[in-house]
């Protein structure tokens, strides 16, 4: 229903503004408006990658399962954070923070691991 | 001369109202950072154990209801979409769409917590809590998947009330008009917060419910 009102909303601000939204956002003093579309895309894509994390699983393709699961966790990730948590217009800096949380993650995990191999 | 330093002086006094919302931003994501970390620090275990007894994890994961984890899924995925279009619209002036939108947010919140008390009494229905019957007849491995999937389910679904709350303040604020079209920071952080209570699902979901 809400989505509906949102697309409703998105009609009606065409005809007020002659600039389409992502043009919108270069101009001054908006920072950073990203369309509905965009997001309405996103979400898209979002759902697409869950039926196809599911479907993969009920294959039972065995190990394969697991990497697939996790690179399409990923990439959902990857759109989450970039277009709904805005980091593609974020400053330099905060891009370098969220590296290096990542890396410090990562860093545990191959210790962790490296460890439980060669037990 | 006299007015245009009149004017230069007001202007001065609205330019100096501090508010760094870069700041704030930043503010955001460092304590994001440690409540990634800290579910990183239960992912890194639920990896550990994982290794450990891989056929334990098959075993327990054969309970799971995945479509209702997956149903769960796409209400998480279409609330994060609300709160992106609530500040989409606030930053486009339309402060009833923006609220609406949030409402639907904090409903999906909803659903997503009644789900789980569906899942949550069924498993212990069926004898599966600490200490429960269910856990004589199960393998370690068994065991431990349930402990880390009340536990990582558990503290993620406080995140979910938590982040249900933090709209709903913000909600307060825009009524109020204390949050607007050039002053949603608030708005933002919350949006934030809920995208990572979203990002966390999205993990969670394919460790615990689709496991063969």
């Amino acid at each position: 229903m809400a989505e509906q009102t949102a697309e409703h909303a998105l009609e009606h601000y065409a005809p007020e503004h002659s600039a389409p939204a992502e043009q919108h956002a270069a101009g001054a003093g908006h920072a950073h408006m990203q369309g509905y579309g965009t997001y309405f895309m996103v979400w898209l894509g979002l759902v697409a990658f869950t039926a196809v994390t599911v479907t993969i699983a009920g294959l039972n393709l065995g190990s394969v399962t697991l990497i697939t699961a996790l690179v399409i966790a990923s990439v959902k990730s990857f759109l989450v954070i970039t277009y709904f948590m805005h980091v593609k217009n974020d400053s330099a800096i905060l891009k370098v923070f969220i590296g290096i949380c990542l890396l410090v993650f990562v860093i545990i995990m191959v210790l962790t691991f490296s460890d439980l191999s060669f037990r | 001369m006299n007015q245009e330093n009149e004017l230069a002086v007001e202007h001065h006094e609205v330019g100096h109202v501090h508010r760094d919302d870069e700041g704030s931003k930043l503010g955001m994501w460092l304590f994001l950072f440690t409540e990634i970390l800290l579910f990183g620090g239960l992912f890194v275990l639920y990896s550990g154990y994982r290794f450990a007894y891989p056929e334990g994890f098959v075993a327990a994961a054969a309970e799971m209801n995945t479509f209702i984890g997956a149903i769960n899924t796409l209400i998480l995925l279409t609330s994060s979409l609300s709160v992106a279009l609530a500040i989409a619209a606030l930053q486009r002036s339309q402060k009833k769409l923006c609220t609406s939108l949030l409402w639907f947010t904090i409903l999906c919140g909803f659903a997503f917590l009644i789900n789980k008390y569906f899942e949550w009494s069924h498993e212990i229905g069926n004898g599966i809590y600490p200490k429960g019957p269910a856990l004589d007849n199960m393998s370690s491995g068994e065991i431990i998947y349930f402990g880390l999937y009340f536990t990582m389910t558990g503290l993620h679904g406080l995140h979910v009330i938590v982040g249900m709350t933090f709209i709903g303040i913000i909600l307060s604020f825009i009524y109020r008009d204390k949050i607007t079209s050039t002053n949603y920071q608030k708005l933002e952080n919350a949006g934030l917060y809920w995208h990572l209570v979203d990002l966390i699902w999205i993990f969670l979901f394919p460790l615990f419910y689709l496991i063969h």
